[in-house]
């Protein structure tokens, strides 16, 4: 039972982190039926200036909460600014041509981001000293990590934000509407240019912040490192219904205690093929994912 | 407009010009007899693996030097030309193809990581160009060929060494293991780890896995640790076991860690810190051990390479690339077939990291050694294991007469164990007297008995 419960925790601590990604992936679409693949090297670049901003601010192996806030919004910043200018240089010219090209592109911005980062940074894996660690807490036999407890307070209270945000904001009814029906939207006075490059910095702020959970908590951060969690968390969005803001949260904790969860009982070489099985099997009964309606609450 | 790009067409026809007579004048030299000996190198320059190719290369370099200062073999010098397989199998045999076919390489050396050299040891066989890795353990690198040999012992050694350590210093009784799956050296490691290991009485308590690359390890800790090991043992690489350290003390696994010479880098204590202080893993050689030919090398590696020290892939490729070097010196001839002869031949090669003798199956005998991670990752030399049934026996040869190694009798004669010694763990020597405190401190031994002298009884 004690190990039930361990593995849940990790579980719920994982899925935290990819549900962050998955919010990002699940706004974009929600918006511009764009699968952008991109996202998840946002989230590498996120955990990149998190390590520069903690290497080069001479903060010890455990900075202190302040520095750790700085770290955390001057990497919400840049990956915000990245966000902007990507759909401003990469997507914008194309959103009137066929919805394949915009995905090919996203692809390629990818590959530029993952490999430009390989080039210039250097492929080697680096420790990344960006939050406070302390000894784990241990609660009836279950030990949780000082870095899980934080990922998972800072994970609700950010699902919480974008929720209102999402429904009781101007720019949230914006995005709603936009979601809706862009040129009826554009008809009604929304600035739509607008609407759009608000929900990529959103997403991008969201996946700054889980790149340097991601970092503290694994410590290791490399240029590569945005391919697996991002594939994860694209299909963590999928599994929840794509362009539904609960069932991204949904969905990206499912899949992290699934993970756990066959890693634990079955075997870790099984896990990533399970994960994706139970994906599969959840679209065939489910085709719109968990929480996605026929006409899905889109953002 | 027009005229600026006519001026630079000019600029680019003289600058192409000027390459093409350069490559010329390159060109001719290069026919003469007394033509540099090529050799190539295959390593994990950049990426995961980055220290085991940059400090090999180190290793290569400083022996290629030193021949080369010492005015070459047969009058010709040496040069390595080095390619970066930045840690991937694939590109390890690229690189290999393209040094023997375009490069045409005498010899070849690399890869560290037993699923690359496995990967490369192919192409070498098929041209006949002889391979020697400086540290790839798996024992199925030189089944491939007759041209594939290393400078280091097998799997089967390693796993033996650690069960030995265990159960006979530690005084272990249940272990648990957790090995990477998508690596051969590491799935062989812990397969003679476990039957050793039970053979000598211990029990394995759980026994785990993952693949290469993953970054969270907290289910298969979460079952380790139930099963309550007194240990767990991890024959993995650096970054991943540095990784697994930390989240094993997070789920509450505080059993110390064993492992293999996959863990010898400095990044480990960077990634892993204090969740690795007392952790045991086995290695090639210690730059503790006070052996004056260990000394030697640590002191020259140091003022090569500004103060840095040699890890023990440098040193293993140090002794690969002069044994490779020893073996063209006693060849007839400068070719493939004649340097692999020679290379077959080699017996009591006498190398930084012991005595190297080729055993039939092309693999080094050897003694091997284990470390202790310390305070601040400071590593600690904590015992010598020995061959079993080593057939290398020359008591007498340990106090051989040889002007350079005046001391000889202490550390490095180990690998010179008497006739039938079974095989067992050497105390850590005590040299000075600080190092044997700190010895002493470590394993809790007795003081003031060199190893050397262990060995002669």
């Amino acid at each position: 039972m004690t190990d039930f419960l361990q593995h849940l925790v990790n579980g719920v601590s994982q899925g935290a982190i990819f549900a962050l990604i998955a919010l990002g992936y699940t706004m974009v679409y929600g918006v511009l039926q764009l699968i952008n693949f991109a996202h998840g090297d946002v989230f590498m670049v996120g955990a990149m200036v998190g390590y520069y901003a903690a290497k080069y601010s001479g903060t010890s192996e455990s900075p202190g909460i302040p520095s750790a806030i700085g770290i955390t919004l001057l990497s919400m910043l840049a990956c915000g600014l990245l966000g902007f200018t990507i759909e401003r240089v990469a997507y914008r010219r194309l959103r009137s041509s066929p919805r394949l090209n915009s995905l090919i592109t996203a692809i390629g911005v990818s590959f530029l981001l993952e490999y430009g980062g390989q080039f210039f940074l250097g492929p080697n894996p680096r420790k990344a000293d960006v939050l406070p660690s302390g000894s784990p807490l241990t609660l009836g036999g279950v030990s949780i990590g000082s870095v899980d407890v934080i990922t998972i307070v800072t994970s609700c209270l950010l699902m919480f934000a974008l929720q209102r945000i999402v429904f009781h904001t101007r720019m949230g009814t914006a995005m709603r509407a936009v979601s809706w029906n862009p040129s009826v939207a554009a008809l009604m006075g929304v600035n739509v240019d607008r609407v759009i490059s608000f929900t990529f910095v959103l997403g991008s702020v969201l996946a700054a912040v889980a790149g340097i959970l991601y970092s503290a908590k694994y410590a290791k951060v490399e240029p590569l490192m945005g391919l697996m969690p991002g594939l994860k968390a694209f299909v963590a969005a999928v599994l929840g219904g794509i362009g539904n803001v609960p069932g991204a949260m949904l969905g990206g904790l499912l899949l992290g205690v699934a993970e756990q969860l066959v890693s634990g009982y079955v075997s870790s070489s099984w896990k990533d093929a399970i994960a994706f099985a139970i994906l599969i099997l959840i679209l065939l009964v489910k085709p719109t994912g968990l929480l996605g309606r026929g006409q899905p609450e889109k953002v | 407009m027009r005229r600026m790009s006519a001026k630079f067409l000019v600029c680019m026809l003289a600058v192409a010009i000027g390459c093409k007579q350069e490559q010329q004048g390159g060109g001719n030299v290069g026919a003469a007899d007394t033509a540099a000996i090529k050799v190539g190198e295959v390593g994990s320059m950049t990426g995961t693996e980055a220290t085991f190719g940059t400090s090999s290369h180190n290793g290569i370099q400083l022996a290629t030097n030193e021949v080369n200062a010492a005015g070459g073999i047969k009058g010709r010098q040496i040069v390595v030309i080095a390619l970066d397989d930045q840690g991937k199998p694939e590109e390890a045999a690229t690189a290999a193809t393209r040094l023997i076919s375009s490069e045409h390489v005498i010899a070849l050396l690399g890869e560290v990581a037993s699923t690359r050299s496995l990967f490369m040891a192919p192409k070498a066989q098929a041209a006949k160009v002889p391979m020697v890795s400086p540290s790839s353990t798996n024992e199925k690198v030189t089944a491939v060929g007759d041209y594939i040999f290393r400078a280091c012992f097998i799997d089967p050694f390693q796993g033996y060494v650690m069960a030995k350590f265990a159960t006979d210093t530690l005084k272990l009784k249940k272990a648990a293991i957790l090995r990477d799956v998508r690596n051969d050296y590491s799935v062989g490691l812990a397969k003679v780890f476990n039957d050793n290991f039970t053979k000598l009485g211990g029990q394995i308590v759980d026994n785990q896995s993952y693949s290469s690359g993953d970054v969270d390890f907290k289910a298969q800790l979460t079952n380790i640790k139930s099963a309550a090991p007194q240990a767990l043992y991890i024959p993995g690489y650096y970054t991943d076991v540095g990784l697994i350290a930390r989240q094993a003390r997070e789920v509450g696994l505080t059993v110390p860690l064993l492992g293999g010479d996959g863990w010898d880098s400095e990044k480990l204590y960077e990634i892993g810190g204090t969740a690795l202080e007392g952790s045991y893993f086995s290695n090639h050689y210690s730059v503790d051990d006070p052996s004056p030919r260990i000394q030697e090398f640590v002191a020259k590696f140091k003022k090569a390479y500004g103060g840095q020290v040699p890890d023990s892939l440098a040193a293993q490729a140090y002794d690969a690339a002069g044994m490779l070097y020893d073996a063209m010196k006693r060849a007839n001839d400068i070719s493939g077939p004649a340097v692999r002869e020679a290379l077959a031949q080699t017996k009591d090669y006498r190398g930084v990291t012991g005595d190297i003798t080729m055993d039939d199956k092309r693999n080094a005998t050897k003694p091997a050694v284990v470390l202790r991670v310390g305070k601040g990752g400071k590593y600690e030399f904590s015992g010598r294991i020995q061959p079993e049934g080593m057939k290398e026996s020359n008591p007498t040869e340990a106090p051989r007469a040889n002007p350079d190694q005046p001391k000889k009798t202490e550390g490095n004669t180990a690998p010179n164990a008497a006739p039938g010694t079974t095989p067992t763990p050497t105390q850590a020597p005590a040299p000075g007297a600080t190092a044997s405190a700190q010895n002493a401190a470590s394993t809790g031994q007795r003081q003031g008995v060199p190893a050397g002298e262990h060995s002669k009884k």
